[in-house]
């Protein structure tokens, strides 16, 4: 079988300085993925390189999404294929209601594919479903996007962006970060939601804290921009007692 | 909100690599000599058949003019007109009185069609007129007046607004059948020795709308005109004058297109409002002249006084302009608040992209006690474009109590683009209320990043995020005018980022 996502040797600098340096993973469809890490070992550089981001430079190996070459393909390709990344600091876009982005970003992606767009009435009624298993205020909706948003309200709507787009590789980086237990809990339970045989997750985060409600199958230490250790679910548990000390010492 | 909604599915359907309005319509024209003089002057008037205290205002404006210079402190630059080398009456042949649609030259209407203008009366012929009380605003009817070159080739529904008391006419007809109306405005808000362009346009003007609504009539419909040059270098002149008489109301709408062209073409027009006690005038523009090639050859000199005078007690004057095209823009639609309480507004979206120079604002004139005055002015600049906002407001000794606030956003859009921001403010009393806010920032390349991470073209990113940033004025427009406003400010735009 084809993996879902699969990474070799990746090796990426931004502004000459050598971030990622020889990275291998592969992601198999309706797994999920734990990467844990110290600050600074590249997790969000690793988010921002599969999804495209101008400004890394890739500077060595291959990268292959549903067996096709992932780093060919223009940012938003790799987005209409099904590549969806929960940024951790989601940007605002003042004057834009939420909805209408949310629509705009369907309609682009289904026509990318092929698909025929939808009607607003018929992204309308879609969009409401999924914020109300999300516990997101129709208002919410009419508001500009993530403008004057709290901490939990910007990760829902990431959620509900997720859900709505119904990507193939889910790619979530530190999404646990500005959020209390509640908020949290709602969001992981939106992400849990989305769990399905033919997708896949990478959930990256400082902390074990997330993984109590994202429950991965595999969990990965990544320090110094390689992947230094690969384990079961208790390997978060072991890397809360223990800290990171010894990966970074192991990487340098 | 509806103006921002549909953007996207609208920029998809448009052919954004070129100027789309930019085809020639062949059709054989009667032309003025070239050059000007008291001869070119005494020849428009003479087809235009005024009577002779029309043709005296006329050559009086152009001595005047010969007298003056031409501006310069406008943050522009272009090389000399030479404005002996133009031509100053370009009318579509045959000239003779067209009385109704069929009699057009059917070129002209093909024109108007390819422009997406309905000079046909297709509301009414569809028979979709919308029960009494009940608005539907999509299918709302619009009588629109068409100006192709110097002349006004169709008004429609004539018949409607004359029942309403409304009199909507070409402003060479007017000047015929109602002259004692013309004779009392004209130049009265925009006086001939106002200043070079509008002196000129005085001595030479050949048509435009007239608009004059009477005591208490809400006009039953937005008013349109459908400015077109085709002719090869022929300025347009055209003359606007609106008068809103006590307690009416009147939406006006104007759009213009011309085709490309390697030599720019002048296009120096005059619009004056005139709103008496308690009326209230709307005044909407989408300015899509052909801003010229990639390479700055070409198009168009936009240099236009327009002015509204709120001469009665609470009346009020506003002003919603898009302003895509031209090489160079030159415009300050302004308010004077004469009447007291009367309100001036300015809503502006000005893009700018390739070499288009932009130099556009507003002038508040507070004279009356307590008028206010609101100016909301975004500025887009892209390519190697210049883009400033001049405005002045002003409160003379007598305007106690006079308020404004202005907002002057800029974004920049790549880094070879200027934005600038010059407002004059003067209060010659201490009760004036005046407040300032501007704002300038660089399009957010983290923002573009988020938005192409969910699918979208960066072309398309751009396109929402100026969408977004111009929201607060695109809903002044009416909702016909915002969709093509929505379209036309992502056709200017194409190209800006890369």
């Amino acid at each position: 079988m084809t993996a879902l996502l699969d990474i070799r040797g990746l090796k990426a600098e931004i502004d000459g300085r050598q971030i990622l340096n020889g990275l291998d993973l592969a992601v198999n469809k309706g797994e999920i993925h734990a990467i844990m890490g110290p600050n600074g070992a590249g997790k969000s550089t690793l988010s921002y390189v599969l999804s495209g981001k101008p400004g890394y430079e890739i500077t060595g190996g291959e990268v292959f999404f549903n067996g096709e070459d992932l780093l060919a393909m223009d940012p938003d390709e790799r987005a209409a294929k099904g590549l969806f990344l929960a940024f951790q600091y989601p940007l605002e876009i003042p004057g834009v209601a939420t909805l209408t982005f949310l629509r705009t970003a369907l309609n682009a992606q289904r026509k990318k594919r092929g698909e025929e767009e939808l009607s607003s009435p018929d992204v309308l009624k879609r969009v409401r479903e999924l914020a109300k298993q999300l516990s997101i205020d129709p208002e919410m909706l009419k508001r500009p996007l993530n403008v004057g948003f709290s901490g939990g309200e910007k990760k829902r709507n990431e959620t509900l962006q997720m859900a709505l787009l119904e990507p193939k590789l889910c790619v979530l980086d530190e999404t646990d970060s500005g959020l209390d237990i509640d908020a949290l809990r709602i969001v992981a339970d939106g992400v849990n939601r989305l769990r399905a045989a033919d997708r896949g997750m990478i959930v990256i985060t400082h902390y074990q804290r997330l993984l109590d409600y994202i429950v991965p199958d595999v969990v990965h230490v990544l320090a110094a921009g390689r992947i230094v250790k690969t384990g079961g679910k208790d390997l978060a548990l072991e890397l809360e007692a223990t800290g990171y000390a010894q990966y970074q010492s192991e990487a340098a | 909100m509806a103006a921002v909604q549909e953007t996207i599915e609208q920029v998809r359907g448009i052919d954004v690599d070129q100027y789309r309005y930019g085809f020639e319509t062949l059709i054989e024209s009667d032309k003025a000599p070239k050059g000007l003089s008291e001869e070119t002057v005494k020849f428009i008037s003479e087809k235009k058949n005024e009577p002779a205290w029309m043709l005296q205002w006329r050559l009086e404006a152009y001595r005047r003019w010969l007298t003056m210079t031409e501006p310069t402190w406008a943050r522009v630059d272009y090389p000399r007109i030479d404005f002996q080398d133009l031509y100053y009456y370009a009318a579509p042949k045959p000239k003779k009185t067209v009385s109704s649609l069929d009699e057009i030259d059917p070129e002209i209407l093909k024109t108007y069609e390819k422009l997406g203008i309905p000079l046909r009366e297709v509301a009414m012929l569809e028979g979709v007129e919308p029960k009494p009380g009940e608005e539907d605003p999509a299918r709302r009817k619009i009588a629109v007046d068409a100006v192709f070159d110097s002349v006004s080739v169709a008004t429609t529904f004539k018949a409607e607004l004359k029942k309403a008391g409304v009199i909507f006419m070409p402003i060479s007809e007017a000047i015929r059948e109602h002259p004692e109306l013309v004779q009392k405005y004209l130049g009265s808000v925009v006086p001939t020795s106002d200043n070079f362009y509008a002196t000129l346009n005085s001595a030479v003007f050949s048509d435009g709308s007239f608009v004059y609504v009477p005591p208490g009539v809400r006009c039953p419909m937005e008013l349109s005109t459908y400015f077109r040059i085709n002719e090869r270098n022929t300025g347009q002149f055209e003359r606007t004058l609106i008068i809103a008489d006590k307690g009416a109301y009147v939406s006006y709408l104007e759009g213009c297109t011309a085709p490309q062209r390697d030599e720019n073409q002048l296009h120096a027009a005059v619009v004056e409002l005139v709103a008496l006690d308690d009326a209230e005038i709307k005044y909407s523009t989408v300015q899509n002249w052909y801003p010229g090639n990639s390479e700055g050859k070409g198009g168009i000199y936009n240099f236009v006084t327009k002015r509204g005078d709120c001469r009665g007690a609470n009346s009020k004057i506003s002003w919603t302009q898009v302003e895509t095209g031209s090489a160079i823009t030159w415009k300050y639609p302004s308010c004077i608040l004469r009447g007291d309480n009367s309100r001036g507004e300015f809503y502006s979206i000005a893009i700018s992209n390739g070499y288009q120079q932009v130099d556009s604002g507003t002038k508040m004139i507070h004279l009356g006690k307590n008028t206010t005055s609101r100016i909301i002015s975004k500025g887009i600049a892209a390519g190697k474009s210049q883009n400033t906002y001049r405005g002045l407001v002003t409160a003379h000794r007598k305007a106690l109590g006079a308020r404004n606030f202005t907002a002057c956003d800029s974004l920049l859009i790549g880094d070879k683009c200027g934005a600038h921001t010059v407002p004059y403010i003067e209060a010659k009393n201490s009760s004036a209320t005046f407040e300032h806010e501007a704002t300038t920032s660089k399009i957010s390349e983290d923002v573009l990043f988020y938005c192409i991470q969910r699918g979208l073209s960066q072309e398309e990113a751009v396109g929402l995020v100026v969408n977004g940033f111009v929201k607060d004025v695109l809903q002044q427009l009416p909702m016909e005018f915002a969709v093509e406003a929505q379209k036309l400010i992502s056709i200017s735009l194409e190209g800006s980022v890369g």
